[in-house]
Formats: C-alpha cells, structure tokens, sequence
C-alpha cells in the first residue's frame, strides 16, 4: 500500500541525503550538538515572542476571527513577508547551510485524489475549528504550557490523540 | 525599559522576527519550520510496540524529529522565560473595544491572562466547558493539521512564504473553520457553557 502521508508531508522529507564527505563532517557529535543548540535557542526565542505578543492568547485569536484588530494580521503577514524575502535571498545567492548542503525546498504536493487540494480544504477547515475552540495553535500550545496554564498539556494530548486518529483512518480519506 | 517589555510587543517587532526563524532553521540544518509534526512525533515516541501503532507512526522519529522536538522543548522554555522575568499581560485590556464588548456579551466576565479562566483551567476540564474547548479543540487541531500537513507554521508561514499554493489553500480552510466557530458557534455555545459553569 502506498503511504501518502510519507511523501506529502515535507517536513518528513530525507534532508540527510548528502555527499558522503559532507554528511562525515555534518554529523559529528560537535556539529549536532551545535545544531541542537541553535534549534533550542530558536525555540526559545519563539516562545518568547509568541507569549509578548500575545498571540498565544485565545482573546487575541477571538480578535483576529472577528477582524477588530490588525495586531494577529500583522504579525503573521509581517513574518510571512520577511520569510518569504529570506527565502528569496537563499535561493539569489543559493545560500548553503552551515555544514554546507543546498538548501532545497520542497514544494507542497497537491495530493493523490480526484479532487484538487481535498486535504488541504477539508484538514485546513478542521484545523480552524479547532484553533478557533482551544484559542492556540500547536506553537503556541507548548508555550502556554512553559507559562503554567497547565491545562494546554491536555490539549497537547488532545492533538496527539488527534494525530494518531487520523494516522488511523488515512487511508479512507480524501487527500 | 521594563515596563516597555512587559507590554505588548507590537507586531512590526514580533512578526519579522518570528519570520527569521524560517532562514534560521534553513541555514543551521536544512530545516523547514512547522511545529505541528511534533505532535506526529510525540505519538511515534511513545513506548508502545510496533503493532499497536498505525503504519503513520511507524518510522524514525528520532532522525527525522529529534531537532523539532528540541526546538519545541525550546519554545515550552520560552513560554516559561517569559512569562518567569516580565509576568502574565493584562490581555484583556489590550484587546480591542469591540471584542471585550462582544466577549463580555457572551457571557465572559475576566478577561485577564491569556485565556479565560472558566473555560482553560483544571476545574472546568471536568465540565462541559473544558471538554468542548480543550479536548474537542486539541484533537481537531491534532487531526486537522496532519491532514492538512501542516498548520500555522507549517502553512501560513513557511508555504506562504514560498508561495505553495497548496497552504494558501490550507489557510483559507483555516480561517473557514475559525469564521464559522467564531460567529455561528459561538453565539450559542459559550453563553450555554458559561451558564452551565457557574
């Protein structure tokens, strides 16, 4: 049986398919723990933003949902914007990593089904559901739980109960 | 000094900096940011047998998410460091005037810290209240975002960013879910749940 998700999710895509010299060097136990380093210190500053600026709060979602304010507009454009020009220099000066791979991106299929971007529609709309009833989505899920709102640990829980259910039912849904 | 960080950290200041991380991830490993993997992740690493998981869960975690969930333990760390050093915002009294009438004329009488008390707290998860808000919201974003393949990091941020049309489609979907809890949910829902509550 063919397995969808495997291949559609791009977060799971083999990155470590590099020339063998290179893949020596990147996965000495410094570099990792390096890297390692930086992903934890990127989490942390995430956590940080997303607590200050608040849109880790379901008060601020209600606002965005009701359009009585621009401040969940902004920060998401804003960081969509500056990705997206990132992303664009990366590519111009075909920046490599720090172990220096290519960076390659790679893009977001649109699915085995007959209809066109079915899991997308369907999965997307549940997901708003939801965001819109717990008031955070899963980044802001765990910083709320750094906070002390230990209830969001249900919620984290929830969603893995979530994830694995639909792991369960994959094959009998549109994508 | 302080009393400029423990406001609101306005979103021309949070939103670039939240939209370097994508580079950021990019440059130190090849990364792509999306958060809602983890969840994927967290369940692939419970210690079960193989034949108690579906063939979804089945698969290398710790290759292909050991960084993720290092820079999800980060941003739990996060959340702690900030609220720890500058204290829990005043949200309410950040919000619009419209959306504290409208929250307060469904029923929600604080507004203070980051979700309300009488639907985000311990004693309301064994009512109604935090089953429908924390368990019925947590799973339908579990489900949803692997459905999807992604969620608001995944999606909005990083596919929009490289212009997937795919995300801008899962964004729609997004705000579809959000709209209809939002204003035809909602105005039934909360004042039941409150009522219930008290």
């Amino acid at each position: 049986m063919s397995e969808p998700a495997a291949v559609l999710d791009y977060e799971c895509v083999d990155t470590e398919q590099v020339p063998a010299g290179v893949r020596e060097e990147a996965h000495s136990a410094a570099s990792t723990g390096q890297a390692m380093l930086a992903y934890f210190a990127a989490g942390v500053l995430l956590g940080v933003l997303f607590m200050r600026s608040e849109v880790a709060s379901w008060f601020r979602i209600q606002e965005m949902f009701r359009f009585q304010s621009m401040h969940m507009y902004g920060v998401i454009g804003s960081a969509v914007v500056v990705a997206a020009l990132s992303l664009l220099l990366i590519r111009r000066l075909q920046v490599r990593t720090l172990h220096g791979e290519p960076i390659e991106l790679t893009p977001k299929m649109w699915g085995t089904g007959p209809v066109r971007g079915a899991r997308y529609w369907l999965g997307g709309s549940m997901f708003g559901l939801g965001w819109a009833l717990i008031g955070a989505c899963p980044g802001p899920m765990f910083a709320l739980i750094g906070s002390g709102l230990g209830v969001m640990a249900v919620g984290v829980l929830a969603a893995m109960a979530g994830t694995w259910t639909y792991g369960l039912v994959q094959r009998f849904l549109p994508h | 000094m302080r009393t400029l960080l423990s406001g609101v950290w306005p979103w021309y200041v949070a939103g670039p900096l939240i939209g370097l991380i994508v580079p950021l991830l990019l440059v130190v490993g090849g990364k792509v940011f999306g958060i809602s993997s983890n969840l994927r992740h967290l369940c692939a690493a419970l210690p079960l047998p193989d034949a108690a998981k579906p063939a979804f869960l089945r698969y290398n975690w710790r290759r292909t998410g050991a960084w993720n969930l290092v820079f999800a333990l980060g941003i739990v760390v996060g959340g702690w460091l900030a609220t720890a050093t500058l204290g829990v915002p005043d949200v309410g009294s950040h919000l619009s005037e419209a959306t504290r009438a409208d929250l307060g004329a469904l029923g929600l009488t604080s507004l203070s810290g980051y979700a309300p008390a009488e639907l985000f707290s311990w004693h309301a998860l064994g009512a109604p209240a935090g089953l429908v808000m924390v368990v019925l919201g947590g799973f339908l974003v579990g489900f949803g975002a692997r459905w999807a393949g992604g969620c608001t990091s995944g999606h909005a941020i990083s596919g929009l960013a490289a212009l997937q049309l795919p995300s801008l489609v899962a964004v729609i979907g997004f705000f579809a879910g959000g709209l209809l809890i939002t204003h035809l949910v909602y105005p039934v829902l909360l004042p039941a749940l409150l009522g219930a509550g008290s």
